[in-house]
């Protein structure tokens, strides 16, 4: 049978090349893998290859020929034991992948696998207003979400540096190597990028790791599996595989530390389609939210923050406490203007808040408590009725959650604001070392007062 | 030299003549514009993957980075699906949404196809890890490149693997170029088989075009890491005839050394010798054979140019479960 020979594309950009030469004539035996053209693309000049031994029948196109389309048949080719004139059909034959005889039919590929689970249904813990509550700092809660779901699936394991004999480096693992043994607690070496990748290939096997980063800052290291191997992998595999996994650690400023121990990520981990982002503030969100985390069958970044973990809050005194993600808790009513921020950003949310009560501005405080998905539709109402909108956030300013609310915010609900949308952030400096500086470089209560007062168009109390 | 029974030699034969038949094809696609992007072919190295799979038993776990067309066809995921994929249809493996990089087939236990260099490392040591948390005898067989060999998350993988005894056996497929840059213009030691050492995995080169030493060296592997043994590399020394990727000038390599490798130590050349040598089966038998593979390729290239692209409903699909 002739099978014409097309002129190939060469890479994935190529239209057109030059046929620079031919180094077979008509007539000569071909083997596969035998050269037997030159072509010149804009980028390089490569040589093509005979795919199917045979005979070379007829050159179609000339030696120096320019401008030849890819695609165009450039030569026929007659198979072995043909004869070499005369077989070849009068008019063009069709292109061997089009032509092949089929022999057998192999069945329809195989259906994609066992379809996409439905999400688990994480419903919110009903909390009463005689529901006892117990003190407890975020350190307690978040290591009592993960000893719960440790009790519930064995399937779910923790793992990072000092996690295990040290307790964790902020103590937020004590007790549980005491109580799950060294198989469900796993001290690794200093090394993210890898152990990242082990607990997603494990994550890939069904299991459900909590990997731990000792801060956030060193998760770089890791960052290429957090987004390449468990963030794309359920798209990339038409839905088949997918990894249940949390990326926990202390995220943020910490204290005199310098720039390469106190960053916020928040936003870098926000903009990835195929993860959850999670910023609590508060006990009760902190264990609510990473145990629907480690129930959750996507990958979370669980965003914690150092100089929180101390701090004591009221937490239900109930079983089995469950904080849906991707719903922002509106802690303070009020009608005057919206106050927008999650993690420590709410400490200086809510004294500002009291503060602003005092001066008769009535503000409404929401937590976003989620960063992925952002749960505009709160912010959105609470907009409409204060007609004004204050982001407090620990990250830089350019391209931060802050800057994302306040353009949705604008593209959304423009017809109801009174005032532009304004960001409250950290300096767009490195965090510097010295005590005065590192101050300066953080948002303080004074810049949200000042933000809120120019929103409101009243002069500094 | 592990000798293979006549059913054996005939089943490698027909494996690696598919997954060549089906490169071939792939090529030819891509020359018609079918094909977009990048596309690493497997010819020259089908050996390897052959030898490997036949060494291991339903349960094990295999993984690799982008060369991996091969690594699926081996699996034995269907041809039809896997060159799907490759133009980017609805049937392919991955909807369309993954590409010659990224396909997976939980029920063939192929865990992709990965494409950034390196990154299986780590990712097939955890599902050894997995094996050995579940306390079952599965063992991963986790494939990489000369080039990813150089990368320091397949060390800290290594250190890991070793310090917690994971049944892993990392394939380290040594086709002598990492893209265009020779192993020896990349690497300080180009002996890959002992790049455990710091970490005491013992590992072994092997004749990677010669399908029995795959097989014989992956026995001895797998048997090891099922029964405990922990990690083991094996170095496969292989070679690829065609360029990195379809649009590779292949500027840094005579045409000589590709063709001396294709005419003394092709994988698929050797075979047929001791096939119709040892009077398994004739020239006529393996013709008719050939001519029944490349209908399979042909009937995948057909399928894959025929199906209908993804619905647009599915840009939105398969982002979170």
């Amino acid at each position: 049978m002739a099978t014409e020979i097309l002129m190939p594309a060469l890479s994935p950009t190529m239209e057109e090349g030059k046929l620079a030469r031919w180094l077979v004539k008509e007539g000569d035996e071909i083997n596969a893998g035998d050269v037997i053209a030159e072509i010149e693309t804009d980028k390089a000049t490569m040589e093509v290859e005979a795919i199917d031994d045979g005979l070379m029948s007829k050159l179609l196109v000339a030696e120096g020929a320019e401008g030849v389309k890819v695609n165009t048949p450039i030569a026929i080719v007659m198979e072995e034991g043909e004869e070499a004139n005369g077989a070849a059909p009068a008019t063009a034959p069709a292109p061997t992948v089009a032509k092949a005889p089929i022999v057998e039919a192999p069945s329809a590929p195989e259906p994609a696998l066992s379809a996409a689970p439905a999400s688990p249904v994480i419903t919110e813990t009903k909390v009463s207003g005689d529901t006892a509550m117990v003190e407890i700092t975020v350190r307690e809660a978040l290591r009592d979400a993960m000893a719960e779901e440790m009790r519930l699936d064995d399937d779910v394991f923790v793992m990072g540096e000092e996690v295990a004999e040290y307790q964790g480096a902020y103590k937020v693992t004590q007790g549980l190597l005491a109580e799950f043994g060294e198989k469900r607690v796993i001290d690794t070496p200093i090394t993210e990028h890898g152990f990242a990748g082990i607990a997603v290939g494990s994550a890939f096997a069904g299991l459900k790791p909590v990997v731990e980063f000792m801060t956030w800052n060193f998760a770089m290291q890791a960052i290429d599996h957090i987004l390449n191997s468990a963030a794309k992998t359920l798209y990339m595999s038409g839905g088949q595989m997918s990894s249940s996994i949390v990326f926990r650690g202390p995220n943020g400023a910490a204290s005199r530390v310098g720039a390469q121990h106190s960053q916020d990520y928040s936003s870098w981990y926000a903009q990835v389609p195929g993860l959850k982002v999670v910023a609590p503030y508060t006990a009760a969100d902190a264990k609510g939210l990473l145990k629907a985390a480690i129930r959750d069958p996507n990958p979370v970044v669980f965003l914690e923050h150092e100089m929180v973990y101390g701090q004591t809050f009221d937490i239900p005194d109930v079983e089995d406490l469950i904080i849906p993600i991707g719903k922002a808790d509106i802690v303070r009513t009020g009608k005057d203007v919206t106050i927008v921020s999650f993690s420590r950003g709410m400490q200086l949310a809510n004294e500002a808040g009291k503060k602003l009560a005092e001066q008769g501005i009535d503000a409404e405080i929401i937590d976003l408590r989620t960063l992925r998905p952002l749960d505009m539709e709160t912010v959105l109402t609470s907009v409409r009725k204060t007609n004004r909108i204050v982001t407090v956030e620990e990250a830089w300013p350019v391209a931060s959650i802050g800057s994302e609310i306040c353009s949705r915010v604008t593209s959304e609900a423009f017809d109801y604001l009174d005032a532009p949308p304004t960001k409250v952030t950290a300096k767009d400096v490195p965090m510097p070392y010295a005590a005065n500086l590192e101050k300066l470089a953080l948002p303080s209560i004074d810049d949200v007062m000042n933000a809120v007062h120019g929103v409101c168009y009243k002069d500094q109390a | 030299m592990l000798e293979f029974t006549p059913e054996q030699e005939l089943d490698a034969y027909r494996e690696m003549l598919l997954i060549r038949r089906f490169e071939e094809k792939a090529g030819q696609l891509y020359g018609m514009g079918f094909i977009g992007g990048f596309c690493h072919l497997y010819i020259g190295q089908e050996a390897v993957v052959v030898g490997m799979q036949m060494a291991i038993s339903k349960g094990d776990q295999v993984i690799t980075t982008y060369r991996d067309h091969g690594h699926m066809l081996a699996s034995g995921m269907d041809p039809k699906g896997v060159m799907a994929e490759l133009t980017g249809r609805a049937g392919g493996y991955s909807k369309g949404k993954g590409g010659s990089m990224h396909m997976f087939s939980l029920e063939k236990n192929f865990y992709g196809g990965h494409g950034i260099v390196g990154a299986s490392v780590p990712l097939g040591s955890g599902l050894a890890f997995a094996n050995k948390y579940r306390g079952n005898d599965r063992v991963s067989l986790t494939y990489f490149g000369d080039g990813a060999a150089n990368q320091g998350q397949v060390y800290e993988s290594f250190n890991m693997a070793k310090l917690w005894d994971l049944p892993v056996i990392y394939v380290i497929e040594n086709n002598k170029y990492g893209m265009g840059t020779s192993i020896e213009r990349s690497s300080a030691t180009t002996d890959f088989s002992q790049r455990g050492a710091s970490f005491d995995i013992p590992g072994e080169q092997v004749d990677g075009m010669d399908v029995r030493a795959v097989k014989e060296a992956g026995d001895k592997a797998v048997k090891r890491a099922r029964e405990g043994g922990g990690p083991y590399i094996l170095e496969m020394l292989t070679y690829r005839y065609r360029g990195h990727s379809m649009s590779d000038p292949a500027k840094y390599r005579s045409r000589e050394e590709v063709q001396k490798v294709r005419k003394e130590s092709d994988p698929i050349e050797q075979l047929k010798k001791r096939i119709v040598a040892d009077g398994i089966a004739s020239e006529d038998d393996l013709k008719a054979l050939d001519k029944e593979v490349k209908a399979i390729a042909a009937a995948a290239a057909e399928f894959a140019q025929n199906d209908v692209h993804p619905d647009p409903s599915e840009l939105y699909t398969d982002i979170l479960r």
